[in-house]
């Protein structure tokens, strides 16, 4: 039987990317008990992966260099699937954890969204994120042929990566228009430090073919895909490739704090400026408040740990700053809105849900999301939806609300030890 | 510190850098992840833990995300490709 852990922070923050660090430091500060909780083996979120040994001075060691210096208690490898009364349930590959706190900071961070088309779940097609995650993570793709996919700036960091891993990029393909793409270029100079990183991009992606209006129709392969049918200008061609990598932008991660009763508008977990919730003593920070990048998320998670540590003035200080920041919300919103014609990419036979292998023509049956989970079991796999249920949300329209512990598939000793007075009310 | 560890994929020897997870081992070794439901390979989409189409048996254990894993030494890799 697994052992049960014990943890009792003043402030735990869940999610130890940049938002979560961010606040684990400000909340620090004040000489409280801090813990940072992360599902993944070392804290970074999927920015700053692997740059525990990143150049000095980049702006991920001087953040790591923080933390590793600060009181800071870090849960690597630990995965939150409840939350209720002031607890969180957690579990690592060895134990169940159990968390009780004094305030909550929720930094979940977003996913990518991915659109289902003819081919997407052979191997190989993977995230734009998805393959940079690969590469931090050791992938060898020297000399192999890669297309680049879907919308938004992740496309360029991904394609600079990969061509500095020795991949060869065949091209980016960019689903929004020409227009709103140099709309977008324009504007995002004008917000401190992305001029620099735009030109950077540039630089590094000179010679790689950048195409608007453009987007994978299909993908084909023998177990793996060889070809991807692209769409460009209205034309399709076909390019061959020995990797596919395809996102279409971001998604948040807003399951926990749905879970932890968070109000939620548009999808967005709602906040005040002091980065509070609706739920007392629960802070949200990062991309679930809006997809808005690292800077923003950075403030907001300073902002956050500040005030949960009652630092109001701390937190008052950095409200111009997070202003500037929460401008690129507005600009991705405008320059990456997904075009219709995605709608129709996905055959009959194209399966949407890919734990359950739930074809589109089986949703097309069902009026929402919840009548396509109980008669299609869409979404009712492993991945808890997390994969089909923001693409059915684009595909149908549906309104993806519900949420129901656990958040994560755990071992049935995690939960067990979940306490049984969790269910009653306390005072 | 070594600068790179040696685990087995279906018994087959492979070598990747220090601090790789297990997915990066499987597409090192030319594997397949998991065979879907209806009879599929896969191999990993998010590579950051939530679509979980990466898994695989590690040390006997089934259904662990092998993108959420560092590769160990003489770790045993199983997947159902």
């Amino acid at each position: 039987m697994d052992s049960v852990k014990q943890l009792r922070f003043d402030v735990a923050v869940v999610g130890a990317g940049p938002a979560g660090i961010a606040a684990a430091l400000a909340a620090a500060d004040s000489g409280k008990s801090i813990g940072l909780v992360d599902d993944n083996p070392a804290a970074g979120g999927q920015i700053w992966r692997g740059a525990q040994s990143a150049p000095r001075k980049s702006a991920a060691s001087i953040w790591f260099d923080r933390l590793n210096k600060s009181a800071v208690q870090i849960v690597p490898g630990a995965r939150v699937f409840h939350a209720a009364n002031g607890e969180l349930a957690a579990e690592s590959d060895d134990s169940a954890i159990q968390i009780t706190y004094g305030k909550l900071i929720l930094a979940t961070g977003a996913r990518e969204l991915f659109l289902p088309f003819p081919g997407w779940t052979l191997p190989n097609v993977m995230g734009a994120g998805g393959l940079q995650a690969l590469l931090k993570s050791g992938l060898d793709i020297a000399g192999k042929r890669v297309v680049i996919a879907g919308t938004g700036p992740l496309l360029f960091a991904v394609a600079a990566y990969a061509r500095k891993c020795g991949a060869k990029v065949v091209g980016i393909c960019e689903q929004t228009t020409r227009s709103r793409m140099v709309r977008f270029g324009m504007k995002m100079l004008l917000v401190p430090s992305k001029a620099p990183e735009a030109l950077r991009f540039a630089y590094e992606l000179r010679g790689i073919p950048h195409w608007t209006d453009c987007w994978p129709v299909a993908a084909f392969g023998n177990r793996r895909v060889e070809i991807v049918r692209i769409s460009r200008q209205g034309q399709t061609s076909e390019i061959e490739c020995d990797y596919l990598a395809c996102g279409f932008h971001l998604t948040p991660n807003v399951e926990l704090p749905r879970m932890c009763g968070c109000r939620l508008q548009q999808g967005l977990v709602e906040v005040d400026e002091y980065q509070h919730t609706s739920v007392a003593g629960t802070y949200c920070a990062g991309e679930p408040t809006g997809i808005g990048g690292l800077e923003l998320a950075l403030v907001e998670g300073e902002i956050a740990g500040y005030a949960a540590t009652n630092w109001e003035d701390r937190a008052k200080h950095l409200f111009a700053k997070r202003a500037q920041y929460q401008k690129v919300v507005r600009i991705l919103k405008d320059a990456f809105p997904l075009r219709p014609e995605l709608k129709n990419l996905a055959r009959p036979d194209t399966l949407v849900c890919r734990c359950e292998d739930v074809p589109h023509e089986r949703l097309c049956e069902h009026s929402s999301w919840r009548a396509a989970k109980l008669h299609a079991r869409c979404g009712m796999g492993p991945c808890q939806g997390r994969v089909c249920a923001p693409a059915a949300e684009f595909l149908f329209g549906w309104e993806i609300d519900s949420v129901r512990p656990p958040v994560f598939p755990v071992r049935c000793s995690s939960l067990a030890a979940i306490p049984s007075r969790s269910s009653a009310p306390r005072n | 510190m070594s600068e790179s560890v040696s685990v087995r994929v279906n018994g087959k020897p492979v070598t990747v850098r220090a601090g790789a997870t297990v997915a990066v081992a499987v597409l090192e070794s030319g594997a397949i992840c998991r065979t879907s439901v209806s009879g599929q390979p896969r191999s990993p989409l998010c590579g950051m833990g939530t679509c979980f189409e990466c898994r695989v048996a590690i040390n006997g254990e089934p259904q662990r995300r092998s993108c959420q894993v560092l590769c160990q030494s003489n770790m045993e890799i199983e997947t159902h490709g």
